[in-house]
Formats: C-alpha cells, structure tokens, sequence
C-alpha cells in the first residue's frame, strides 16, 4: 500500500510514456525477430536483437550511475567496478551450467580451472550451480562492496574529485585482481563459452529474445525506482546533500547515510546490468572492469542529462549507437570521438540533451503562461535539475 | 539510529550534599542547570593560533543574547564549538545543563534542539521555499522514514505557519535560488525555526540587508525569542540597539565585556578594541 502511493508519486506523464516506450521495445524488437520469417521487410535480425539488447543493460547502468551523481552529487568514477562484478557472478553461474560439456570434461570445475592443474572449486564458486543464488549475488555483491567503500569514504567525508579518484582506483584495483590466473575468475580470458541459462541454450533466438525483455524490463524497473525515489522526500534530501551539504548536517540528516543509501541502490542496479549483459554477449573478462570503461559512463549520463531520468537511457543509446557506427569503419577513431563529445557536451550542453530540452519546454511555457496569466498545472519532465552551471 | 537516544544524562555525582557548606563544584553544577548553554573554560587553537582562549559563557533557559566583537574575535568559532563543529581542546561545553556537546556529532546536537544559521546564507537552492522548511521539518530524520514519508495536515499547518513568521508566504513555491539575498536569511531562520530547537544560534542575520529588511528581521528576532533562546552575533551595533538585551562583547577568544548594550559600548576597554578603531 505505501509503496503503491510511492510509486504513484513517482508517475507523472513523461515517466508514463518512457515506461510505455521501453516495454513495447522490450516486447516489440523480440516479436519482430521471432515471428517474421528473414525476408520480411520488418523483420529484425538477431544482430540488431543482441545490440540492442546490450543497449539496454548500457541504458540501466547509466541510470543507476545518474542516482548517485545526477542526485546525490557523487561522481563515481569506478561505477564500472558494480556492473562487471554482477556479470562475473553471472557468468560463474553460467559456467557451471557448462558441466561436463567443457572442452576438458570434468563435470565440475570450469575448464580454467581444470588447466591450472586445480583439483578442487574453490569456496567462493559453491553455490553458483543454482540460479536463484547467483541472482541474489548479482546484488549482494556489488551492494556489499558499495556498503563496505562508501560506509569508510562518505564517514572519512571524502568528497568531490578525492572521491572521484579512489572510486577510479578501486576498479582498477579490481582490474589487477580479475587479471590474476590464481584469482579463481579465470584470469585475462574472463569466463565464456557459456552452453545454457536457466536449461535453454544461451545461443537459441527464443533465449536470446527472453533475455532482451528482461533487459527492458529491468530498465522499466529501474525507471520506476529511480522517479519513486526522486519524488520521496529522500529524493529532496539527496539534492539538498548535493547542494547544501553542510546544511543538511545542522539540520539534523547525516548525509553519510544519505549518499550510502543511493550508492548502495546504484551498485545492486549497475550489478543487475551487469547480469543480464553477459548472457548476451557471451563472456564476461576483466576488461570491463577497465576505468575508461567507468568513464564511458560518465559521458552516457552526461551527454543525456544528468539529474533526469530519461537522459542517462537516452545517452546510452545514443553514444553506443555511435560507438557502433564509427567502429564499424574507423575505429581508431572512436577514442577520440568519446573525448571529443564530452568536451563539446561540458562546454556547449552542461545539462545534456534532455537537460536543455526540458529548459526550452519550460521556457516556452513561460511565455505561454505570461500570456495566459495562469499557472501550470503540474511539474514538468521527468526529475530535478542539477543546479545551472554559472 | 533513534537521534534521542544520543542524549545522554550526566550522572550527577553528589546529589544530596552532607555539609551545610557545597563545594565549590557543586556550586558549579547548580549553576548550570539552570542555563541552556554552558561554557567554561573553553580553548581552542588551530596551528597554534588560539581562537578560542577560557571563554566561559552562560545562556540562560529562554534567555536572548547579543555577542559583538571585531573580526577574529572567535565568535563563529564559538558557534562550532557549540554545533560540534570543532572540538574545543579543553573546557567543558554543556546543553540544557546536563548533555556534554563535546562528545557528540553536528546531525546529534541539532536533533536535540540546537538550531544554527550561518553567517553566509545556506539554502537548499534547488529546492522550493516549501520544501527547503518541509526538509527541516522536526521529525525522523533517518533514510527509511524519508523514503515513506507521507505530508500530513499538521506538517502543511506548520509549515504555513513559519511561512507567515517569516512574511514568505507569497513566495511558497518560488526556486530558493530565485530568492533575494535578505529573503535567503529569512528563509534559513524559518527552516531553524521548522527543526523547532530550544536554541538559535543566529550568525550576522543582517549582514547585506538593507535598513528596512533589517529592521524587520530584528522583529522576527524579538518574536522569535519570545519561546526560544537565542544567540545572536552581529557587527551592526544599530541592529543589536534595536534587540534590547544583554550584550556579550567578544576579543581574541574571550570575554571582554558582558552588560547592557550602553554598559558595554561605553567600557574602555570595549572602545580601545572595538569601537574606537
């Protein structure tokens, strides 16, 4: 009951037909591969099913980074660190799904395991043969280690660029870890040649089309418990932390638990991200845990607009259709093109796409406001704006 | 996480004394009982400056209070101390009579009821008029509680009713950003208004303001205290005239002079280092 008032809360138009847009997506994309046969003019080729499909899951960790630095004022460098951690205990299970179908055949261990003469699973792979408990440790994990480094970081009251760089340090520390052989993760090969997920082949279309609406889904869901929680009063005292911080404090919050609290939310979303990307494109490897990958992030949330809940899902896609695009035909360039996009979006959008199109949408209905002398009726757009850069 | 439960009661030792005669620190601790705020002794230094050197002042319960004093005098210095900003390097600091702020943290000494402006205004910018008070709103101030919290009639009365204190009622809905510089200070004392303290600490309310938002914020100061207590730190000799109350002047971490306005601006050794610059 509560939560259905704070759902309801969160709902306003734009949220509505954003939530609307993604699950016809979610089940539209999948239709359309599935049921028309290859020469239809509308068909969509399975290709297009797994990008977009990646899209997705970009899409959902772009979100769950904008609660932490469009709302809360955290820019996490090392945001990256949560996703790979749910895809690595995403692909653990999938891995033992393998069984004795490795190239190796041993019915338990992985066939890295098997390589590097071990004889036994290590501990920390118990468990992971069942899927319910991977799922909770798509969360757990990320959630826990976002716990645990926020709860020292936010109560040392290291803000601002310090901030930035230790979380840029932890995934890369965990880079480092993830490349060790003796790790137990399979070193710089990461785990792959994943067979099944959940008894269906992970390769079959059906799979493969349950996965891209689960991916939508998961967004739908994000979308939901993002615009929930901005409309709460926790959502005001998150922007009140980002702009007042100490104000905050001599009224009484502790913002240390504020910012763990959205830190934490954002490490579980970015690990279900994570999860469900995996499946998709087939392996999961230490690279993701790379800091130009976090990096990456920033810009998709930047570009779209920070502090917006459609802007993240919009940057996204947009940049990585770009980055698919150019790296089609010249991807010496997309490096360039990446840096390129975040100066020009700092100096000339510093609100994002969304940002500046809800400004203009305000602007204009001013002017129609003034001349009609009445008031609007209900909150514009989507969330809070960050503060105007002056 | 239950903010109350951070108060807690000094043992009183010797509560019954069995001489005629008290002891000098009974005496003492009589005494504080009956202020709301209780310094005695109080030092402290940052890289060897003293800001703060055995000042000992007394609030009373209800009491309003001027502090003057040039700059560097440790008046905002005093303010964290007290807010549990700073940690004073020795002395003793007292609420109420019996909670020891030293030991406790800025969020713990503002729930109990120590509410502080700052000398710059500090408004919650992206946020509304209403919602930078509903924020400060006494209540739970844990994540949870936020999360769910719903706006009932009691709080919407509140609010409107601070909003009227502080003449912003026709502004409810305005970005707090958009707020002239005046209207910002009369803002922060409606949301330490809205944490319903037992104290206000009120650091240059008038700084920037012109005559008349002056005149009108020492109104709301006077009205203020009616139920609260009340330190006020103000350079504006004029405005402090205008409070009418006790006057505690300030220099180079202690007290220097303590008496009526008139008492003070004409002690000599207040005019040698304040007024006779």
């Amino acid at each position: 009951m509560i939560v259905g008032h704070l759902l309801r809360r969160g709902l306003n138009r734009w949220i509505v037909l954003s939530l609307a847009v993604i699950l016809a997506i979610g089940i539209a994309v999948p239709a359309l591969n599935l049921l028309l046969p290859v020469t239809h003019p509308l068909h969509v080729p399975t290709y297009i099913v797994a990008l977009f499909g990646k899209y997705l899951c970009y899409a959902l960790l772009a979100l769950s980074l904008d609660l932490v630095w469009g709302y809360v004022g955290i820019l996490s460098l090392g945001h990256g660190a949560f996703f790979a951690l749910g895809g690595y205990a995403m692909g653990m299970y999938l891995m033992r799904q393998i069984g004795p179908r490795g190239v190796y055949g041993d019915p338990v261990l992985p066939d890295f395991m098997v390589f590097l003469n071990w004889q036994e699973l290590p501990w920390f792979w118990y468990g992971f043969d069942r899927f319910w408990f991977a799922a909770l440790m798509v969360m757990v994990v990320p959630g826990l280690l976002a716990f645990i480094f926020g709860w020292f970081a936010f109560r040392s009251r290291v803000t601002g660029v310090y901030l930035s760089i230790i979380t840029q340090a932890m995934t890369y520390a965990l880079m480092l870890a993830f490349f060790r052989n003796n790790m137990g993760f399979g070193g710089n090969n990461g785990l792959t040649d994943f067979k099944d997920i959940l008894g269906y082949s992970v390769q079959a279309g059906e799979t493969r089309a349950a996965l891209f609406f689960a991916s939508a889904a998961a967004l739908a869901l994000g979308v939901l418990f993002v615009s929930a929680l901005g409309a709460s009063r926790y959502g005001k005292l998150m922007i009140a932390v980002r702009d007042a911080e100490a104000r905050t404090r001599f009224i009484g919050y502790r913002p240390e638990y504020v910012k763990l609290f959205a830190f934490v939310a954002a490490a579980v979303m970015a690990g279900i991200a994570g999860a469900l990307y995996v499946p998709q494109v087939g392996i999961i490897n230490p690279g993701e845990f790379a800091p130009a990958n976090s990096i990456e992030i920033v810009v998709w949330t930047a570009v779209g607009g920070r502090g917006t809940i459609i802007g993240p899902i919009i940057g996204a896609i947009l940049v990585n259709a770009g980055k698919s695009w150019l790296t089609g035909f010249a991807p010496e360039f997309w490096l360039f093109a990446l840096g390129g996009l975040f100066v020009a979006v700092t100096l000339f959008l510093p609100k994002g796409i969304v940002g500046t199109a809800i400004d203009g949408w305000d602007g204009l209905r001013r002017m129609r406001d003034g001349k009609r002398r009445e008031r609007g009726e209900d909150a514009p757009l989507t969330g809070p704006q960050p503060e105007a850069a002056e | 996480m239950n903010d109350m439960a951070m108060i807690e009661e000094r043992p009183l030792a010797a509560k019954a004394p069995q001489h005629a005669a008290l002891t000098e620190r009974e005496v003492q601790e009589s005494r504080r009982k009956e202020t709301i705020l209780y310094l005695d002794g109080v030092s402290v230094s940052f890289d060897g400056f003293r800001a703060i050197n055995n000042l000992s002042f007394l609030l009373g319960k209800g009491e309003m209070r001027a502090i003057i004093g040039p700059n560097g005098a440790g008046k905002t210095t005093m303010m964290d101390i007290v807010t549990g900003k700073t940690r004073p390097d020795e002395g003793e600091v007292f609420f109420n009579g019996t909670v020891d702020l030293t030991k406790h943290d800025e969020p713990a000494i503002a729930t109990m009821g120590i509410g502080r402006k700052f000398q710059k205004p500090t408004v919650f910018e992206g946020h509304t008029v209403e919602d930078n008070l509903a924020l400060a709103l006494a209540g739970s101030r844990s994540i949870l509680a936020a999360i769910f919290h719903r706006r009932d009639a009691e709080e919407e009365a509140r609010i409107a009713e601070i909003l009227d204190t502080i003449r912003l009622t026709h502004l409810r809905d305005a970005s707090a950003a958009n707020l002239s510089h005046g209207q910002k200070q009369w803002l922060e004392i409606g949301m330490l208004l809205a944490q319903d303290p037992k104290v206000l600490l009120v650091d240059e309310p008038v700084a920037g303001m012109t005559d008349a938002e002056t005149e009108e914020t020492a109104r709301l100061l006077r009205d203020i205290a009616r139920d609260h207590s009340v330190v006020v730190v103000e350079h504006d000799m004029g405005f402090v005239r205008d409070l009418g109350v006790k006057v505690t002047c300030l220099h180079e971490g202690s007290v220097l002079s303590e008496g009526s306005i008139d008492n003070v601006s004409s002690d000599p050794k207040v005019v040698e280092v304040y007024l006779g610059r």
